[in-house]
């Protein structure tokens, strides 16, 4: 996983909630087998419109995500994450984002943080007043900072540490060998299982 | 101390726990279908990992598979590669998989269960948000996404953040023609979409007690609509009943080590819930969704709702979007919403239970004329037992259309999908826009208003049927 210790881009404003992960990557696109070549997926539906703001020339290049609560809702395609970083996005702000999709993002080095919607809010009208406003994302300080804005977000501390060192979950909990299959050793026997091991 | 349900099993899978980690839990049954784990294999191979235990392990085909022709090869050709990979992967790390055309083949969350795999106690998990449908058994049961997928491949574990429980009660009982999808989608609308957010939803009370197996799978199935993190219902004699003598099943002594241990499985009287919601079931009426979330619904005997009646600016902005969407205006009779396609199945109603309910509305009937239904059961072997019942013969004499089985227009990532503009009454679990095809709008109902809903062409439930005449027997 890449890591992630502070970012500094510009943010796009979403002015939406329920946000579901239909919206964000469709079901069609679900049938490639590789992590990239999402990007144009992204918002496939939204994108139609020209207006619609991920179309407007002024919010290009854009890294920061800025939407309304509950981003994220739905399924748990983690496609929804890649095509999001395929797109170039590097972090997401929004008041409440769906279980699944936090936990798929933060495996994938996609910043998700959490901020009160008056924060959402601010941001939205720094973006839409000044596309070319400069927002930081400073996970060390966990704090985001823009013209007139100084927060700071949660994010506990264990998942903080394994997205500033960049660290792979699977190779972590290999270390723990002993502890699994003493565990596996006590497991009752009427527990199912799906064939012969 | 005195626990809930859902600690209960939690605690009785923690492999380790460590100051300032997430515990990391034991995993007892993994799930696997062909979208969400060919990256997963991917993974493992990068890395020269192989899968721990291949017998923890299940896979079938489902989203992409064709409900018609499944003789012939698959027209699409990136579907057919993505079932080809699944079998590739499976073959490479030795996985048990039921592919189309298998007798064991069907949705996951349907398949799990009626081989008897899904048992109280224990941790599922599947690529699939919907795994919350396994927590019917008291299983703690929810979905995950990729990464995590190649993670229980590699460990047979998952590090996990702790969750906060919530008791959904329901009390007294359910009024005859309320169903299970009833309560849930009032529950999600009394809740919202994301109300659920970080919790375990344990549903309780007499009502949920006295629901079959079918009908705990369908709420709990809905559970990730409320942003929860799973749904559990306490096992008792109606699980085990349904258990026992299906094939994964434990049998002689074993059995009797289990049922023993799983009476255990309840939350105690002392145990404190984080959150508690309260329903009177007698209160309950059939209801269906207007928007395009499933938190956006109402009782069918009510009209669409006038967004400016919303307090908060959000759900306002939200219900303004959903009606453009939807093609629907405010004051406007939920029961005069024409529809032109009706869709039966998923791994919300797709059951047996389903195609009765579904079926029993239908018989000696017809389906009205400009709407298509479609009648998709949730795998083969809900199709023979329905077969054998001859439902397949009340639908197809009404009009509909007899699927093979799979996820279908649930999500239409095979030729099962609504046109742009069409409208559908569907038994599924979401109405996100477009989730049926591009344009498509869909309202979520009942197997029994769905059916209704066929008939008369417009949402409807089947007191209205009353005076339309059955015109055959049955
Ligand atoms: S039936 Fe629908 S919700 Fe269920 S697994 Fe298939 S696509 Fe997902």
């Amino acid at each position: 996983m890449e890591a992630f210790t502070t970012h500094t881009g510009r943010a796009v404003p979403l002015r939406r909630s329920n946000v579901d992960t239909d919206q964000i990557i469709p079901a069609h696109w679900l049938k490639k087998v590789t992590r990239d070549g999402f990007e144009d997926g992204l918002f496939e539906a939204w994108r139609k419109d020209p207006g619609f703001v991920l179309n407007q020339p002024r919010h290009a290049g854009g890294t920061v995500l800025v939407a309304g609560p509950d981003f994220g809702t739905g399924s748990s395609r983690e496609h929804a994450v890649w095509a999001l970083q395929n797109y170039g996005f590097k972090a997401v702000i929004s008041p409440r984002f769906a279980d699944i999709f936090r936990g798929n993002s933060l495996k994938n080095g996609l910043l998700t943080v959490v901020l009160p919607q008056e924060t959402v809010e601010q941001l939205w009208n720094l973006a839409e007043g000044d596309p070319q406003a400069p927002v930081t994302v400073d996970l060390e300080q966990r704090k985001v900072l823009a013209d007139g804005i100084d927060v700071d977000f949660d994010l506990d501390e264990n998942a903080r540490w394994r997205l500033l060192n960049g660290l792979d979950d699977i190779s972590l909990t290999l270390k723990n060998e002993t502890a699994i299959a003493d565990y596996e050793a006590r497991r009752p026997s009427f527990t199912p299982r799906t064939q012969a091991a | 101390m005195a626990r809930t349900l859902a600690e209960k099993v939690w605690d009785d899978h923690v492999v380790r726990r460590a100051e300032g980690e997430p515990d990391l839990l034991f995993i007892d049954l993994h799930l696997l279908h062909e979208v969400t784990s060919p990256q997963a294999f991917d993974g493992l191979r990068k890395n020269g990992r192989r899968v721990r235990r291949t017998d923890l392990t299940l896979a079938t085909e489902d989203h992409n598979t064709p409900t018609t022709d499944i003789d012939k090869p698959i027209a699409d050709p990136v579907s057919r590669t993505q079932l080809e990979t699944l079998r590739k992967n499976c073959a490479d790390f030795g996985v048990r998989l039921h592919p189309l055309g298998d007798v064991e083949q069907g949705v996951v969350h349907v398949v799990g269960p009626q081989l008897g795999l899904t048992q109280p106690g224990t941790t599922v998990v599947c690529g699939d948000s919907h795994t919350s449908t396994h927590g019917a058994f008291g299983a703690l049961a929810f979905g995950i996404g990729t990464s995590q997928v190649e993670h229980v491949l590699a460990t047979q574990t998952l590090p996990l953040a702790p969750f906060r429980t919530m008791a959904v009660t329901v009390e007294g009982e359910l009024p005859e023609d309320v169903t299970a999808k009833d309560l849930i989608l009032a529950v999600i609308a009394r809740i919202g979409t994301g109300g659920g957010q970080g919790y375990v939803i344990e549903y309780r009370g007499a009502a949920v007690e006295k629901l079959s197996m079918e009908a705990r799978m369908t709420i709990c199935n809905m559970s990730i609509e409320a942003g929860a993190r799973a749904g559990m219902i306490a096992p008792d004699e109606t699980t085990f009943t349904y258990l026992e003598g299906r094939d994964h099943a434990p049998d002689g002594a074993d059995w009797d080590a289990a049922v023993e241990y799983w009476k255990t499985l309840r939350t105690d009287d002392e145990a404190v819930f984080d959150h508690e919601v309260v329903i009177d079931a007698a209160e309950l009426a059939p209801f269906v969704t207007w928007g395009t979330n499933p938190g956006q619904g109402a009782p069918l005997g009510q009209a669409v709702p006038d967004p400016s009646s919303f307090a908060d600016a959000g759900s306002r902005y939200a219900a303004e979007k959903a009606l453009e969407y939807m093609g629907l205006t405010a004051g406007q009779p939920l029961r005069e919403i024409p529809v032109d396609t009706v869709f039966v199945g998923s791994c919300t109603n797709g059951r047996i239970e389903d195609l009765r309910a579904a079926a029993s509305v239908l018989a000696g009937r017809e389906v009205a004329e400009g709407v298509r239904m479609l009648v998709v059961p949730g795998s083969v072997r809900v199709s023979l037992q329905a077969v054998e019942e001859g439902l397949d013969r009340v639908f197809t004499a009404a009009g509909a259309e007899w699927r093979h089985a799979g996820c279908s227009m649930c999500l239409g990532m095979n030729p099962d999908q609504l046109k742009p503009g069409e409208r559908a009454a569907s038994t599924s679990n979401r109405n996100f826009e477009g989730r049926q095809g591009k344009g498509g709008r869909t309202h979520l109902v009942s197997p029994q208003v769905a059916a209704a809903t066929a008939v008369l062409g417009r949402l409807a439930s089947p007191a209205d049927l009353a005076d339309v005449p059955t015109l055959v027997e049955a």
